[in-house]
Formats: structure tokens, C-alpha cells, sequence
């Protein structure tokens, strides 16, 4: 406790530092040199590169999910090495102090887009978030290429839950979108997430703004249709605990094995047979017999092949980092969709291969890159590069973007937020704090929404709720006892506060403010300081990512 | 912006919170003055507030089993058509609403084009179509928007999406996002279990910091934050949020609205009106039926339907609100007239009806007419923008009101959609 009042007195305030060198990476110089050759044409001028704390806040924020803790952001200001922005990406993807963290976060992020919010969470479900989150873990832990992750997801086989017999967390993408509606929720999350393909529509009709065809929905589907997703109930009950994912033979909606076809209805009322047909038209064997021809398996292959694979996760992870995708919707990429700069995606797509999928990778380059070391201070030289407005994204500053929900707790965590008990209630807290954002639309589709969008009760929530509470907790051992505690001026505490909650020291009407507040509290520091870092942990600079 | 602009007086009414506000002021010196002349308006709450409630049917309900009967026809399922107090015939398992129907109007030429979920959401919800570069308002915000310009007396925020989460504010502004409350009506979080002066020293440091990061031009979204802050602040200090407690009512009118989440909603969608809240929007999901649909319908959503819509009919026109408040029964689409393999019906966005009444609406009657087997619209076809305007004209918004879209586009209110003068009294 007494080691970061020095610290604090040592610090430089919030100075710029010169801009820091290009990184000797190919793949970097790529996306500097496309970034800047759109600013050149549109006629735009990036703003500065963004004070050291607050980049560093961010880049803390898009890979491991959290802010820096105060220790850490304090290393990070103090490095005199013009390349530490560098050193940082680095410590943070590789160095096993943070694995644990990056692993998690990343897992909490690819749950969403696989199993949703809500996955797992009607009672009616197989999804077990446990196996889910564990086989994302280890992906992550482990830098699995993502090719592989992709293809496991899409073929695997096994049970749901962690500890049963044939575990494979992998099924829990898939185990509640094969057995409603002939898979249809299958078909069209597969095609989405991982190909940059909106289908849905196509499911009853061709659609008129998508050149796919109720033809080729159909034809796609027709890969998921030996998989069948079985119920395991609790012993004695009719309660579901989780599920299984099989291949099963398919005799085909004609009752012929051999040549497997299902059939779809056209809005005419006319009757059409399918097989299964990838998006590029490549056809595999027509049997239903999963010992003569694998289905998903032959799936997974050809999508490996395909270039969307690797223009869907670039564009995926842009989106994380900068804030907005080249296109609009992030997952589609049909032949319709505006690319804000079609060569980089293609250029990035065709790295991201080359590197074998690695994802840590592809994380390095995009945080390296010149567009993410802007400053989100909008200048007269960029004002219009404004993708609120509906303009096609130019990252010619820094986007503000609110943290996740994920984000944000996490956050909180560092600061004081610390929920008490073992690890499992800790977890418990966290699943349920998460869960209270989540509104569900009521369609067979499982659509859901969340209230952790900026609005009143995500606002009612941090003034009040529980885990705010927490973090400003004054009794002794917490976070804030401690500061209140240590033998050091109002105001380097004051700063302190600042620097671990904004990554910058208080400013001079800040500081008086703070005077004031400990007039008012009759000279008890602890509940001044209480004030204030309610009032941090509730502003716009701390929840938005800057 | 009440509290936020240190500039001006603080405008706020809520008397228990300024009495301790303006202690706290003397104490933390001029520079945390919260202001100097403190507004209390002492008036009640006018009536005569217009209002609309939107019941939502998530998922698609099947119109053609509801409103649009086709008996004997080979689309047209189990059910039965029964007289009602009005001039028209509706589905023999709504008994309840057919006494209402002198109230209500069907239009049953509602011709869309979007038949997926998120799309047909977004387009009933909007008049726009879904486009990727800009987000248009939903009903509520846009109904809040113009009917709060002569509502200074209302502290809750002025859209409330109960049970569900409705469409969002789009370009409007997080200001007028929808606030999404259960049917239960419990508020989490609003208790901030300090003192009120306390409150008010720390929303005075907030708003320090607030205000030094817009200063740095940063973009939109650090405005936004500070203006739902006030909002919020409002609300945690306002006597209206009694409106949201149903248990205050008498167990005989819970009773008529029944003991379901809907119902519930419909009972607290009506205390909204009663304060003035301008819009409110009533989820009932559960209309996705691809399967037994009948048997579905029968069984749980219409007589859930039922009892809490004609209840809030005929609550509101005793207690002679009916005349202010606009109600709108409608989902994303309709069904298919055929039945499928599995009973059931899918989505049917072309032939389909939706229900509305109240604020200028005429009742009783059906508009517009499809064929034998509900496959077609025979009369003039309506559109998402015809019933918004229809609305809008209804509740005395000016359909040539115009925004500007954050890039400057303009955008007419209802997407320029024609009034459906039948429906007008």
C-alpha cells in the first residue's frame, strides 16, 4: 500500500509521447498502407496517436476484457521504450501470467456468438454454458487455429456437459438448432458466423436483396440432416441435464437411403428436392449413410476451403478492435454488402490462412496497426468520418464504443468489485449479474436483445446495484479502505483514483471538487473518496472504451 | 437537463429530494450551488394527455384464426366466427374482446413484405425497412418525442416497453430508448440508500466528469451517457413510479385483467396512461407457431388474450380514458393460410390483419377484406407506414413532421404513409 503513493508522486501527468515507430510487420504495414491510402482519397486527417494511458486502457480492455490495474497501467506509462506499445501486445497475448484472462474473455465472447446470451438458460435447452465455455477456454488457452475450432464446432459428436461420459463442448454450438424446424436454426447460424452468410430469409422464399436462393438454404441444410441432438434427463425426472450429439443415417424424406434428398416447399406451393450442396456448388455423395458419407464432416471440409472462412473472422475481429466491421451487418458478407475496403479484406483474409489461423496473430497486427493507435478525439480534420451518422467507417480517429457487459464486470472486478465466496459462487454471481441484461423476443429463433445498451436500468444498475456498491464499499479490507488508509495527501489519492478508474490524473476543478466533497463528509476520507469513485465508476469516461 | 446544466437553475419538482438538495447545496459551497431559485410545480398531473399502447404479439400471431375467420375454406383451420358488438365477426375463443369490438376496429388488408423475424419487428415497429447504414426510431420513441413537447410534469421516462424489449430509439438518441420493465413492475437497482443531499453531492461530481470528457470531442455516444443520466436521476427520485406497482390495485380489477404477465402489463400500461406517460408497449410473445397452432391458440395465448385486452378496453373507456389513448394489437406478420405438415402455420407477411382503437379511431368495423382463403388482399392494401400514420393522425401528431437523420437526411414521420381514412371517426 504504500508502494503506489510513489508511484503516483512519480508520475509524468498524462503527457503524449512521441508517436511510436511503424512495427517492423509485414501484415501491419498492409493495413497502415490501405487505412491511409482511403484517408489520402477522402480527403481525411487522422487524429494524434492516443495518450499512453488511455491506449493502454483500451488495448487491455479488446484483448484480456478488463482495465489495466493501477500497478500495471503505472509499468506501462514509466516504460521509456519507444516500441512498449509493442511489448504490451505481446505480454498480453503471450505471457502466461495473462492466459488465464485472455482465455476467458475470448471464450465469454465466442459463447455469445454461438450460444447467445440466452443459451442454455430455458429449461427446455441441452446447452450446458459450462461445456461451452470450457472447450472455448482451452481453444484460447491454447491458440487452437481457428480453422480447426471451426470445424470441430461444426462436426463434433458427444455429450454437452463437462464430466459425463463423451464430453465434447464442442456439441453445445449445435445441440439446440438440429432437431426443431429440420435444423433450419443449424443452417442458417452456420452459414452466419462462420461464412459471412445471411440465409434465414431465403428458408420460405427467394429473397430480393440476396442472390441466395431458397434453392441453396435448402442445399446447405440438407448437410445437417443426420445429426440428431438426444435428450439425457436427470435420473428419476423429466428435468433435461444435457445432451447428446450423434450422426445418425438419414433415409431422406423419400424413404431412400441411398440418395438421401429432402424437400422444401415453394411459395407457389410447388415441391422441390434437395441435396446437399455446398455454397459454391460443390456436390458431395447423395447417401444417407453416415459410414459412406459423413455429412457434417464433408461440410466442415468445404468450409474450410472456402475464402469466406477467412474474411468472416477478419472482419469479426476488426469489428472487436476498431469498433465497426467493413461491412454492415459485421456477418454479412453476400454479394450485396458494401466493403469499406475490399482489397484489405481480401489481403487480410488471405494473411490470416497463411499464418495457419493464428488468431493471436491476426490480434497482433489489427492492435498494431495505425488505425488503432488513434486518438478518439474527433478533429476538423476527420469530423465527418462518422459511422453513427450511417458514413461507411474510415477509422480515421478512434470510435468510442461502450464496454461489454463482460468488459465491465471484469472491470469492476479490478477495482474493488470482488464478489466474496469460493470460486463457484463467484462464478455464480458473475452468470447472474450477466444474465439480468438479457430480454428475449419470444420467436422460435431464440432472437434476444439486451439492456445493457446505455439506457436506464444499465444506468440504475451502476448507481446502485450490487456490484457498484461493492467496489465503493468502505469497510475495512476493502479497495477503498485501503487507499483511504495509507498515509499520503488527499490528492495523490485523489489521482490515484483517477488514474485506476480513467487511466489519467484529476484535473484541477476535479481535485477541488474532492475538496469539497471531504468539507461536506466532516473530514472523513474514506466516505470522500466514496463520493468520488462512485461518481468515477459512473461516468462516461469509464465505461465507454476511448 | 435538470441537474446536469450548472449554468441554470436546476428545474426539478420532486419537493422531498429539493428540500435536502438545498441544504446540500449551502454546504458544498457556491461552486456545487444546485441552484438558487428551486422550480416546484404543486400541480397535479392534467388529464387529457393523448397515449397509445402497443400490444405486441411477438412471433407472428395467426390473424386469419383471430380476425379474419375463413370457415369452410381449406386454409381455414378449426375455429369458429362469432357475432360481437360491433360490425364485425371475430374468432368464437375471444368472447371477451366481442364485447369490447364497439371499441375496436380490424384492418384486414395489411399487405407486407417482410417475413422474417428481426425484419418484420423492425418494419412493423419503424415503417423503414431495415438498412445497414442507418437506424430509424420505433413507435414509441417517436410517439414520446412528439407527445412530451407538453408534458414538463412527467419525472419517468416516457416510453415504457413492458415484458419485452421493443424496437430502439434508433437516431432519435438513447434518450428515448425504451425503458423495459417486467410485468411484475419491480424496478432493480432504484434505491440508492443514502441520503437525499448525499444523492445530490455525488451527481454534482458526476457531472464534473461528465462534462470535462464531452468537452474533449469524442463523439456522440459521451453526450448520450449524460443524457440518460438525468433521466435516470428523475426517475430515481420521482412519486410516479407508484404507476408500476399493480399490487396497489384492488383484487377485483386485477382480477378482470387476470393473474398472467400480460395481464399485468395491460393493468400497469393503464396507471402509465393515468400519468401521462405517452406511450407504452405490452409484450405477449409465443405466436411463432409453426406447430399446433390451433391447439396453441386455444389453449394459451387466446384466452390470455382475451381477458387482459378487453379488460384494458373497457377499463380505460369507464374511467374515460379511451377517448386520449390509441391502442394498436399487432406482431410482425401473419401466418400462412395453408397448414403445415406439423399443424402448425408459418410466416405470411402478404394478407394479415392487425386491431385498433381508442383516440379518434372509429370502432366496430372491419377495413379492407382478402379472399375466400385469406391468400390474398381483394381491397386497397395497407402498409406499416399507413398504420403509423394512421396513429399519428389519431393522436394529433402532424404527418409533416420531419427529422433529420444524424447525417442530415430528412426523414418524414411514418415514412410518408397515407392516412387510412376509414378508420378515422
Amino acid at each position: 500500500m504504500v508502494a503506489w503513493m510513489g508511484l503516483a508522486m512519480g508520475l509524468v501527468a498524462t503527457s503524449r509521447a512521441a508517436d511510436p515507430p511503424e512495427p517492423d510487420i509485414a501484415q501491419v504495414r498492409l493495413i497502415n498502407a490501405a487505412i491511409e491510402q482511403q484517408w489520402a482519397d477522402y480527403g481525411l486527417r487522422p487524429s494524434a496517436v492516443e495518450e499512453d494511458g488511455k491506449w493502454c486502457r483500451r488495448v487491455f480492455l479488446d484483448l484480456i476484457g478488463r482495465i489495466p490495474n493501477y500497478e500495471e497501467l503505472n509499468a506501462f506509462l514509466r516504460d521509456s521504450n519507444p516500441r512498449k506499445r509493442e511489448v504490451l501486445v505481446e505480454r498480453l497475448l503471450e505471457d502466461p501470467r495473462y492466459t488465464e484472462e485472455f482465455a476467458s474473455f475470448w471464450a465469454a465472447n465466442w459463447s455469445n456468438i454461438l450460444i447467445g446470451r440466452s443459451g442454455g438458460m430455458d429449461r427446455r435447452s441441452m446447452v450446458s454454458r459450462e461445456g461451452m465455455n470450457k472447450y472455448l477456454r482451452d481453444a484460447f488457452a491454447s491458440n487452437k487455429p481457428y480453422n480447426r475450432m471451426v470445424y470441430e464446432l461444426v462436426t463434433a459428436t458427444g455429450a454437452t456437459k463437462p464430466g459425463v461420459e463423451g464430453f465434447n463442448g464442442a456439441t453445445n454450438f449445435l445441440i439446440d438448432k438440429v432437431n426443431e424446424e429440420n435444423a433450419t436454426l443449424a443452417t442458417s447460424a452456420t452459414s452466419r458466423i462462420f461464412l459471412g452468410m445471411q440465409v434465414q430469409c431465403t428458408q420460405c422464399h427467394n429473397h430480393p436483396f440476396n442472390q441466395w436462393k431458397q434453392q441453396k438454404f435448402w442445399e446447405f441444410n440438407a448437410f445437417f440432416r443426420q445429426t440428431r441432438a438426444l435428450r439425457r434427463f436427470v435420473p428419476g425426472t423429466r428435468d433435461i441435464d444435457y445432451g447428446e450429439l450423434v450422426d445418425q443415417d438419414f433415409a431422406g424424406e423419400g424413404g431412400r437411403p441411398d440418395e438421401a434428398e429432402i424437400y422444401y416447399e415453394e411459395r407457389n406451393g410447388l415441391t422441390k428436392i434437395a441435396y446437399p450442396v455446398f455454397v459454391d456448388g460443390t456436390e458431395i455423395g447423395r447417401s444417407g449413410y453416415v459410414t459412406e458419407v459423413n455429412r457434417r464432416q464433408e461440410l466442415g471440409k468445404l468450409m474450410l476451403q472456402s475464402e469466406f472462412l477467412d474474411k468472416m473472422i477478419v472482419n469479426r475481429t476488426w469489428a472487436h478492435f476498431l469498433g465497426y466491421a467493413f461491412t454492415k451487418p459485421m456477418d454479412d458478407l453476400g454479394p450485396h454488402a458494401l466493403v469499406s475496403h475490399p482489397q484489405l479484406l481480401d489481403a487480410l483474409g488471405k494473411e490470416v490462412r497463411k499464418s495457419s489461423y493464428d488468431l493471436r496473430a491476426l490480434m497482433k497486427w489489427i492492435t498494431l496497426s495505425r488505425p488503432y493507435q488513434l486518438s478518439s478525439r474527433i478533429t476538423s480534420g476527420n469530423q465527418s468520418d462518422d459511422p453513427t451518422i450511417g458514413e461507411v467507417p474510415q477509422f480515421s480517429h478512434f470510435y468510442l464504443r461502450q464496454m461489454s457487459a463482460e468488459q465491465l464486470y471484469q472491470s469492476l472486478l479490478q477495482v474493488g468489485g470482488q464478489a466474496k465466496g469460493s470460486l463457484a459462487q463467484q462464478q455464480a454471481e458473475r452468470d447472474r449479474w450477466l444474465r439480468q441484461f438479457v430480454v428475449a423476443f419470444g420467436t422460435d429463433e431464440g432472437d434476444e436483445a439486451t439492456t445493457f445498451n446505455g439506457s436506464i436500468p444499465q444506468a440504475l444498475m451502476m448507481f446502485n446495484g450490487d456490484l457498484v456498491r461493492r467496489a465503493i464499499s468502505i469497510e475495512p479490507g476493502s479497495y477503498l479502505y485501503g487507499i483511504a488508509m495509507a498515509n499520503a495527501k488527499l490528492g495523490d489519492k485523489v489521482n490515484h483514483l483517477f488514474l485506476a478508474g480513467l487511466a489519467r490524473r484529476a484535473t484541477t476543478d476535479e481535485q477541488k471538487i474532492a475538496g469539497q466533497l471531504l468539507r461536506v463528509r466532516g473530514g472523513k476520507q474514506a466516505e470522500a473518496l466514496q463520493d468520488l469513485w462512485w461518481a468515477i465508476l459512473n461516468s462516461n469516461e469509464f465505461i465507454l472504451i476511448q | 437537463m435538470r441537474w446536469l446544466n450548472s449554468s441554470v437553475p436546476m428545474g426539478m419538482n420532486r419537493r422531498h429530494f429539493m428540500q435536502h438538495a438545498a441544504g446540500a447545496s449551502a454546504l458544498l459551497g457556491s461552486s456545487l450551488a444546485l441552484g438558487h431559485s428551486l422550480r416546484v410545480h404543486a400541480q397535479e398531473m392534467k388529464r387529457r394527455h393523448k397515449s397509445a399502447i402497443l400490444l405486441w404479439m411477438g412471433g407472428g400471431p395467426a390473424t386469419i384464426d383471430l380476425w379474419d375467420l375463413k370457415p369452410g375454406a381449406p386454409t381455414g383451420g378449426p375455429f369458429r366466427p362469432i357475432s360481437t358488438t360491433g360490425d364485425v365477426q371475430i374468432c368464437e375463443h375471444l368472447p371477451r374482446i366481442a364485447k369490447q369490438m364497439h371499441n375496436l376496429s380490424i384492418v384486414r388488408s395489411m399487405s407486407t413484405r417482410e417475413a422474417d423475424h428481426a425484419r418484420g419487428r423492425y418494419y412493423m415497429h419503424t415503417g423503414f425497412v431495415p438498412n445497414p447504414n442507418i437506424e430509424h426510431p420505433g413507435y414509441g420513441s417517436v410517439i414520446s418525442h412528439e407527445l412530451m413537447r407538453d408534458r414538463d410534469d412527467l419525472e419517468i421516462p416516457p416510453f415504457i416497453s413492458i415484458g419485452g424489449a421493443s424496437q430502439g430509439p434508433g437516431f432519435l438518441g438513447m434518450a428515448w430508448a425504451p425503458f423495459t420493465v417486467s410485468s411484475t413492475g419491480r424496478i432493480d437497482n432504484l434505491d440508492m440508500r443514502i441520503d437525499d443531499a448525499r444523492l445530490a453531492q455525488r451527481m454534482k461530481t458526476l457531472e464534473l466528469i461528465e462534462t470535462n470528457f464531452i468537452r474533449q470531442n469524442r463523439g456522440s455516444a459521451a453526450v448520450d451517457h449524460m443524457k440518460v443520466l438525468s433521466k435516470t436521476f428523475n426517475l430515481m427520485t420521482s412519486q410516479q413510479m407508484d404507476a408500476f406497482k399493480v399490487e396497489l390495485e384492488p383484487q377485483p380489477i386485477r382480477d378482470r385483467y387476470g393473474d398472467t404477465a400480460f395481464g399485468r402489463g395491460c393493468l400497469m400500461a393503464r396507471r402509465l396512461v393515468e400519468i401521462g406517460v405517452p406511450f407504452i408497449e405490452v409484450d405477449l410473445g409465443g405466436w411463432d407457431n409453426h406447430q399446433n397452432v390451433h391447439d396453441t391458440l386455444q389453449n394459451q395465448r387466446l384466452p390470455v388474450l382475451d381477458q387482459a385486452m378487453s379488460a384494458l378496453v373497457e377499463d380505460l373507456e369507464q374511467r374515460g380514458l379511451l377517448q386520449d389513448t390509441m391502442i394498436i394489437w399487432m406482431g410482425e406478420f401473419g401466418r400462412t393460410p395453408n397448414i403445415n405438415a406439423n399443424a402448425g402455420r408459418d410466416h405470411w407477411a402478404r394478407s394479415w390483419s392487425v386491431v385498433v382503437g381508442g383516440a379518434g379511431i372509429r370502432g366496430g368495423i372491419a377495413v379492407g377484406a382478402t379472399d375466400a382463403e385469406g391468400r390474398q388482399v381483394i381491397t386497397e392494401p395497407y402498409s406499416a407506414e399507413d398504420l403509423m400514420a394512421t396513429v399519428c393522425k389519431g393522436l394529433g401528431i402532424s404527418l409533416e413532421t420531419t427529422y433529420q437523420s444524424k447525417n442530415g437526411r430528412p426523414m418524414k414521420i411514418a415514412n410518408g404513409g397515407k392516412v387510412i381514412q376509414d378508420l378515422l371517426a
